[in-house]
């Protein structure tokens, strides 16, 4: 295939509806893979063969429902189904029944794709877990680079900036600042040479939404690059991506490779004059790197650490020369928008939170995965709608957003609409779209210092407040979860906070305490516990522990004694068994070994 | 010019002044401790936030330029919780820094230690004990590293990276085990590329950085009935030295130096200016050959800075062929001491024991560079260097109270010394010397104008032609070792287009390694910028210009020297103890 001109496009539509007729579509972003889709998408790829089936088995990206993977979509005899927790065995059944004879695989766990993901808007996600990400054909049957032509073609840079200020969209890195302002600055900044680079820096714990876009998708992140590139007059756009993401960079690769074979990149665009270039970049991993400051000396391969601003990168960033920063989910968004109108993007969401949000919802819910919901969705809907409600009939204790700079929601604020302006007021952000479900079996304290010590973990060590602030409250609230708290200590940790918020370089020090203080607001009793009553509600912190043998359970049976690691349990036949609670290393097998469940943990 | 308010007074700015600056203008001093007018901000320590009226967030006064976006607004520098901010940073500061002032060698002298009696600090909330970063360094025995009192303000980075271009100080490892090192694993300072300049000592708020401490060797030897102790003073110690006992920059202290050092007890004092106008003799002589006489190649380059001879080493000594083979003053004076003084005095060289006092910490290094620098005896020609800071502290622990101390001369036959030789400290003054002597003697005309002020100054690179009887010398000087860049490029790219001696690019270059010159040398007083360097050089100009001898060729001793005992420039003799040579050095020593 030569370079495209813009008729071309529909002809490579037009002439792929016979292969979407009928497919087998395998999840196989990290997720899914992690689950063993690999393995599934071998034994349908070859089994279909020695079947002598005629259908396409083909990967997809993350189709969402990461809780039940590996999945497996089937469009054949007039039926598409999503397979859940797919093995071989039901591999095979699927290729007998529902392929060779367009039944449903009776007793398995499948839902219909027309039923699939209930209370989202996909946007971002559009085409996760539908096109082939490693198939720059599948995508452009899907609409792909269309608007990119569009654009191109018919309107100017302005125009393309005029399009996302209808439309509203604001950063999804997390601080919310309105891409078309950033695109406006871009592109009144005058330099030889203009850079728009993609931020995959993705880092918070327990993320992976731009993991799964690029993984799934990346064809939208380029083609929103692209229309970005044009609208602010870059002829050279950066991808940042962490190389810890190596099936995401390989699927960029190829399709960065296919969109040049196509000519999608290069010069003169769709004989538009526009000539635009992207390379990969890869971060080694630090979570500082996302910020933009140090994401550019990252990229000129100085030591990623942040540096004051201004200049701001839309004036002076890689090398240098005007750079806009994008997120990847910001990205994907823009052909969207590009292609159904501002208005109809802006009309989603609140007043002033447009559109969509993509969060990964972990921890203790049942359905953890990947939503999209629009904005002004509440909480409540999320944990518990889309996700179906905490896992093992525990009850709710609170969800973090944000990740490291975020901070908790508790079961008061669960009707609480999604919106940046809505989060910030509760103490927390709306961050990149990490959802971590807690339950009751969290400890809050531990949360926060689990929080606080990734963020002293990925301190760049450049300025004080951070480097020593950080590393200072964590050793407090080690402290405290060690049972030597003092009630000074919480005072300490306001003051500390306090300084890093107000005298920290970049955003990663500035909201590092934010988990601490947001979880003394809404929390502070377990606080005070832990360092009053040396208590810990939720029996996470070990040194707080203690077990005991209840003497009228105990049959004196001596499994306890015989499976203590360190002899803390002293007794026997005539004495009573008690456990010597300096030696006891709170490790807990003497409540597995009991038959008799007479041993507790307090 | 954009107007702002600073806490409530007005000032007009131009567009790009950092808030600090601007407050600065109103007599509003904003508490810093990572920031040094030398370097770019790199906004590390975070005690100089002030707020903007009207937004919620704090900014650094360092590194946050007013521009017109800034027009009309107002900020405070100073209220209760930007206090309360600023004293919590320095908690914090503190309380990662060993507690250990009696025992540093910045005590009295700490920018950090000020600002904590500033603050009024009297407990460290967040005290943890046993700092412990990395271990000290100490293996150039000329720059000792102590990274546990390291408050990583990045100064030193700066300056041996962005400033000096040497990039053998770097950070290693991130947030909390940030730590100042050489560039690499388990990698000494005398194993990097460092060059020994001293001026990330010299920039050191703390502790962290610091000469290696000599002083004991000198009390031992002061204190050595055997030995005969001498001593010279290089040109910029004498302008510098005053800042240490509470007077301004550029105060001469010549001829109170010589008194103080005879009451210290060394049995001769001498003064590098003497050695400076040989310098002149030998190296103007090899410019004068070369240039007349084609005997080696243009352009000259000078070499009386060790630092700058070590930076050619490792990383330019494809230019080796252009470098003078004439030793620094310093070792000239050693090795003269050691041959031309011990004969005249009927003294076994061996007895002689040689100290040096300079504004530098890579002479320390220079003594014991090579078997050139034990050329008068079986030992080195010099024997211990102590920088100005040093010296100093010598001083105040003798009890000598130099300032109230009557004039006195230096000693014969090594001690009297020209304007010429004592420009040598400015940056410029090399070359100025060395056009003075060879004007004269290549054209045997009286020189009118003495004074060559275009290469006179603090900028980085300057350039003048001079005309020597018709022909444009054309002559460049660089200081600050970051500036070597462009000269050496294009000397490079001349030689690649064939060398062509019409188009030569220059024909006689100074370069001295710290920007300034030696008066802002990695040894002098702490505190150096602009300013301070400006009074120093304005001090060495004024010795110059009352002098009664302005030509090294014109000093009387020297001419006896060549008379009595060398002959003549590049003689044989001269050859022996007054010229080196030069070899290729890998950046990394592993």
């Amino acid at each position: 295939m030569g370079i495209i001109q813009k008729e071309e496009l529909e002809k490579i539509q037009g002439s792929m509806d016979d292969k979407e007729s009928t497919w087998i579509k395998v999840g196989m972003a990290t997720c899914g893979i992690a689950a063993g889709a690999d393995k599934i998408f071998n034994f349908l790829k070859t089994e279909a063969d020695k079947r002598g089936l005629n259908i396409d088995v083909r990967t997809t990206g993350c189709i969402g429902n990461c809780f039940a993977e590996p999945l497996v979509e089937v469009k054949a005899g007039g039926k598409q189904l999503m397979y859940t927790l797919v093995t071989e065995e039901l591999a095979s059944k699927i290729l007998d029944q529902h392929v060779a004879q367009g039944v449903a695989v009776a007793g398995s766990a499948y839902i219909d794709s027309a039923d699939l993901n209930p209370g989202q808007m996909r946007i971002a996600l559009r085409h996760c877990g539908i096109v082939d990400p490693e198939s720059i054909d599948s995508y452009i049957y899907n609409d792909g680079y269309k608007a990119l032509r569009k654009f191109l073609t018919e309107s100017s840079p302005e125009g393309v900036i005029e399009e996302l200020k209808v439309a509203g969209l604001r950063g999804r890195g997390g601080a919310g600042f309105p891409t078309f302002m950033k695109w406006t600055f871009g592109s009144r900044s005058k330099a030889d040479q203009k850079y728009i680079i993609c931020n995959a820096d993705e880092g918070d714990p327990g993320a992976y939404m731009d993991r799964s876009i690029l993984e799934g998708d990346p064809h939208a992140v380029i083609e929103g690059m692209m229309l970005g590139g044009y609208a602010i007059g870059a002829s050279k756009g950066f991808f940042y991506v962490r190389a810890e993401y190596p099936l995401a960079i390989r699927r960029l690769q190829k399709a960065l490779d296919e969109c040049k074979a196509y000519g999608i990149l290069g010069d003169n665009i769709f004989g538009s004059g526009f000539n635009f270039d992207i390379e990969i970049r890869l971060g080694a991993g630090a979570f500082v790197c996302g910020e933009e400051t140090a994401l550019i000396a990252s990229i000129e391969g100085k030591r990623g650490t942040p540096s004051p601003r201004p200049p701001f990168p839309t004036d002076s960033g890689v090398f240098g020369k005007p750079s806009v920063i994008n997120n990847v989910e910001t990205l994907s968004n823009v052909s969207a928008i590009m292609l159904k109108g501002g208005e109809w993007y802006g009309g989603i969401g609140t007043e002033k939170s447009k559109g969509t949000k993509v969060f990964a919802v972990t921890g203790k819910v049942k359905n953890a995965g990947l939503v999209e919901i629009p904005m002004g969705t509440s909480i409540r809907t999320v944990v518990y709608d889309i996700c179906g409600g905490i896992a093992n009939e525990k009850k709710y204790l609170a969800v973090q957003t944000g990740g490291p700079s975020g901070g908790v929601i508790t079961e008061d604020y669960l009707d609480t609409p999604i919106s940046y302006e809505s989060l910030g007021e509760l103490g927390s952000i709306m961050g990149s779209g990490g959802m971590i479900v807690m339950d009751e079996d969290d400890c809050i304290v531990d949360i926060a210092k689990f929080y606080l010590g990734f963020c002293v973990d990925e301190s760049c060590g450049k300025c004080s407040p951070c480097r020593i602030g950080g590393q200072r409250m964590l050793g407090i609230l080690e402290r405290i979860t060690d049972g030597q708290g003092e009630m000074d200590d919480i005072e300490q940790l306001k003051k500390i906070s306090k300084a890093m918020q107000k005298s920290a370089l970049c955003g990663l020090g500035q909201t590092a305490p934010n988990p601490v203080l947001s979880t003394l607001r809404y929390f502070e009793r377990e606080y005070i516990d832990h360092i009053e009553k040396k208590s810990c509600r939720a029996g996470v912190c070990q040194k707080l522990l203690r077990y005991k043998i209840l003497l009228d359970k105990c049959k004196k049976c001596g499994k306890c004694q015989k499976n203590c690691p360190v002899d803390a349990i002293s007794g026997d036949r005539k004495s009573e068994f008690v456990i010597d609670q300096d030696k006891c290393i709170k490790c807990g097998l003497c409540v597995t070994s009991c038959p008799f469940d007479a041993v507790i943990k307090e | 010019m954009i107007n702002v308010k600073i806490d409530g007074i007005d000032v007009q700015v131009e567009e790009g002044t950092t808030i600090l600056d601007a407050a600065k203008k109103v007599h509003v001093n904003i508490p810093t401790l990572c920031k040094h007018p030398d370097v770019k901000a790199t906004a590390a320590c975070g005690i100089c936030v002030v707020k903007i009226v009207g937004s919620p967030k704090t900014v650094r006064a360092c590194s946050t330029p007013i521009t017109k976006f800034e027009e009309g607004k107002e900020f405070i520098t100073r209220d209760a919780e930007l206090v309360d901010i600023r004293r919590t940073v320095l908690e914090l500061i503190l309380a990662d820094h060993p507690n250990e002032c009696f025992t540093c060698g910045r005590n009295n002298n700490c920018e950090l230690q000020k600002l904590a009696a500033e603050f009024g600090i009297r407990e460290i909330p967040f005290a943890q004990n046993g700092v412990d970063h990395s271990a000290d360094d100490d293996s150039t025995k000329t720059i000792k590293l102590e990274p546990n009192k390291c408050i990583k303000c990045g100064r030193c980075v700066e300056i041996c990276q962005n400033v000096q271009d040497v990039h053998a100080l770097c950070f290693i490892g991130r947030g909390y085990d940030t730590a100042i090192s050489p560039a690499g694993e388990d990698l000494s300072l005398s194993d990097s590329p460092c060059v020994r300049c001293g001026q990330c000592s010299a920039h050191c708020p703390t502790g962290a950085i610091f000469e290696h401490d000599d002083t004991k060797l000198v009390w031992n030897l002061l204190n050595d009935a055997n030995c005969y102790t001498t001593v010279q003073m290089a040109p910029a110690v004498r302008v510098a030295l005053g800042e240490a006992f509470g007077l301004a920059p550029g105060v001469n202290l010549t001829k109170k130096i010589y008194a103080a050092l005879r009451r210290l007890g060394f049995n001769a004092v001498f003064d590098t200016n003497y050695t400076a106008d040989v310098t002149i003799m030998e190296e103007g002589s090899e410019f004068i050959s070369r240039f007349t006489k084609g005997t080696a190649p243009l352009p000259l380059i000078t070499t009386c800075c060790p630092a700058w001879v070590d930076y050619m080493e490792k990383y330019a000594c494809d230019v080796m062929e252009n470098f003078s083979t004439a030793k620094s003053p310093q070792q000239m004076m050693g090795a003269l001491i050691k041959s031309y003084y011990a004969d005249n005095m009927k003294l076994e060289p061996s007895k002689i024991k040689n100290i040096s006092i300079m504004p530098c910490t890579a002479k320390k290094y220079e003594v014991q560079r090579d078997e050139h620098m034990k050329s008068a005896s079986a030992e080195q020609d010099v024997d211990i260097v102590l920088t100005t800071r040093e010296f100093s502290r010598m001083l105040k622990q003798a009890g000598i109270d130099i300032l109230s101390l009557e004039d006195e001369e230096a000693d014969s036959i090594l001690g009297q010394y020209t304007g010429a030789g004592t420009i040598f400290g400015n940056s410029g003054g090399v070359m100025e010397a060395a056009l003075r002597t060879a004007y004269e003697l290549i054209t045997e005309k009286q020189l009118d104008n003495l004074e060559f002020n275009d290469v006179r100054g603090i900028e980085g690179i300057k350039e003048a032609v001079i005309d020597i009887d018709g022909i444009g010398v054309k002559v460049a000087v660089a200081s600050g070792l970051g500036n070597v860049h462009f000269l050496l490029e294009k000397i490079r790219a001349w030689k690649e287009a064939g060398s062509n001696p019409e188009t030569i690019p220059w024909h006689f270059i100074e370069v001295m390694a710290c920007a300034g010159g030696c008066i802002a040398g990695g040894g002098q007083p702490y505190g150096v910028q602009d300013t301070k360097r400006l009074k120093r050089i304005e001090g060495l100009y004024k010795d110059d210009a009352d002098s009664e001898f302005r030509s090294s060729h014109k000093n009387p001793m020297v001419q006896k020297l060549y008379a009595e005992f060398l002959g003549a420039p590049l003689s044989e003799k001269s050859h022996h103890l007054l010229h080196t040579t030069y070899t290729c050095r890998a950046t990394y020593k592993k």
